[in-house]
């Protein structure tokens, strides 16, 4: 009960604080969504993709 | 609101108590009670309209799907269905499954295949040289590609057009000025297009695939006209495009063997690839799409489970119900 409390008191007391908890809260959880299901992605299709072979031409151009 | 309906059921419940008292014995049921009289009352539900229905059109749309026509409806063609271009089979393309994202490795070989066989004759309207860069190829050798092809640009400030080397921005160059010089060209048949060909035909990349390595002689008793190829999955099976694809036709850079199925698969990638650049972000924005979406059904029906749950439980108390 304490933990909902103090979660009451910190975050949804003032509307200010409520607003701007939920508005970084989606921010933060779109960027770590689409950090997880992108290293997923890649793990999935490891080698099929541009990034994984990208480094065979982008050296040959260097020399 | 909701208390309505408990309520008329409660009433229902009373009216059957007063029914019995009486010496008439009224039944609500169409049936007796009893052991068979379960199944009968199974017979006449919805239940069973429901499924019976459901089987009929079930087996039917199966046995259309199997064999393409209506069962008891028998049809007459005058075509064999091996006119109408025989069905590709299933090829377990490195793309297929709803997570696999293209092979960018085969998109660049099949750009090469695309460039060095299929360009002779195929435009490539859609895509520009803009479009290989970050999927196929780098910029700086997209740049040099697109320089060795002269475009013609204008008008200058003395009001005439010039030639110039191509830019990241230019579009891919025609084999052929016009559909009229692209016909006379090909003994009158018009090679479509490709930018959007594995979109625009039955069977996609398999089709397109199994119709590039799919050239035989034709069974005996086929005529065939001079300049047509037989091909049994081309409708029709006669087609103005001859067999282009040979073992050895091209030198791949990274040393895959480029035999004749693995150019077909390799351009059929490509092309799979130029009909739907999207294809990767499309399927990787259904992963995230359906995880969200599952999330916020599960809560959903947890939060409509917690706020009925007080409805549900509720207690009624009969007596004061009954008037
Ligand atoms: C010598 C010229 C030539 C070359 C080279 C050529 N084609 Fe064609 N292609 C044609 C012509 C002509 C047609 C039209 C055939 C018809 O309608 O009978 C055609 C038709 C097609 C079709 C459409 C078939 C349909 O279902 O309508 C596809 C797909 C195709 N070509 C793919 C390719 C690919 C891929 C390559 C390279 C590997 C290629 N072609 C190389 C001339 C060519």
């Amino acid at each position: 009960m304490s933990i909902a409390n103090t979660f009451y008191n910190v975050f949804v007391k003032r509307n200010s604080v409520y607003v701007t908890t939920i508005f970084a809260g989606a921010f933060a959880f779109g960027v770590g969504f689409d950090l997880g299901v992108t290293s997923f992605w890649d793990r999935w299709n490891q080698g099929k993709q541009w990034k994984d072979i990208r480094h065979k031409y982008v050296e040959a151009e260097s020399d | 609101m909701l208390s309505r309906l408990p309520q008329g059921a409660l009433k229902n419940a009373a009216r059957n108590v007063n029914a019995s008292r009486s010496a008439v014995r009224a039944r609500f049921a169409s049936t007796t009670s009893g052991s068979s009289s379960a199944f009968q009352t199974f017979l006449n539900s919805r239940a069973a309209l429901a499924s019976a229905t459901l089987a009929t059109v079930g087996s039917v749309a199966w046995y259309a799907h199997l064999y393409g026509s209506l069962p008891f409806f028998p049809e007459v063609h005058a075509n064999s269905p091996a006119e109408e271009g025989l069905h590709p089979p299933q090829y377990p393309w490195s793309h297929k499954g709803l997570l696999d994202s293209f092979d960018h490795a085969s998109i660049r070989r099949g750009y090469q295949v695309y460039r060095e066989v299929c360009a002779a004759c195929h435009s490539l309207d859609r895509i520009a040289w803009r479009n290989l860069v970050g999927v196929s190829h780098t910029a700086d050798e997209v740049k040099v590609m697109a320089e060795e092809v002269e475009y013609e640009d204008g008008p200058n400030d003395q009001g005439e057009m010039f030639q110039r080397p191509g830019k990241l921005s230019d579009y891919m160059p025609p084999p052929y000025p016009n559909e009229e010089a692209a016909r006379s060209s090909n003994g009158g048949a018009l090679p479509p297009d490709l930018s959007l060909i594995v979109k625009a035909r039955h069977g996609g990349p398999d089709y397109i695939f199994a119709l590039l390595t799919g050239y035989t002689e034709p069974p005996a008793g086929f005529e065939i006209r001079d300049g047509m190829n037989y091909n049994a999955y081309f409708p029709g099976n006669a087609i103005s495009m001859a067999r282009v694809l040979f073992d050895g036709l091209v030198e791949y850079e990274d040393g895959t063997s480029a035999t004749t199925s693995q150019m077909a698969k390799d351009v059929v990638t490509f092309l799979n690839w130029a009909a739907e650049p999207e294809h990767d972000e499309r399927k990787k924005a259904g992963l995230k799409a359906v995880i969200l979406f599952s999330a916020l059904t599960a809560i959903s029906l947890y939060v409509k489970r917690y706020k009925w749950s007080y409805i549900k439980s509720r207690k009624i108390r009969k007596c004061c119900l009954v008037d």
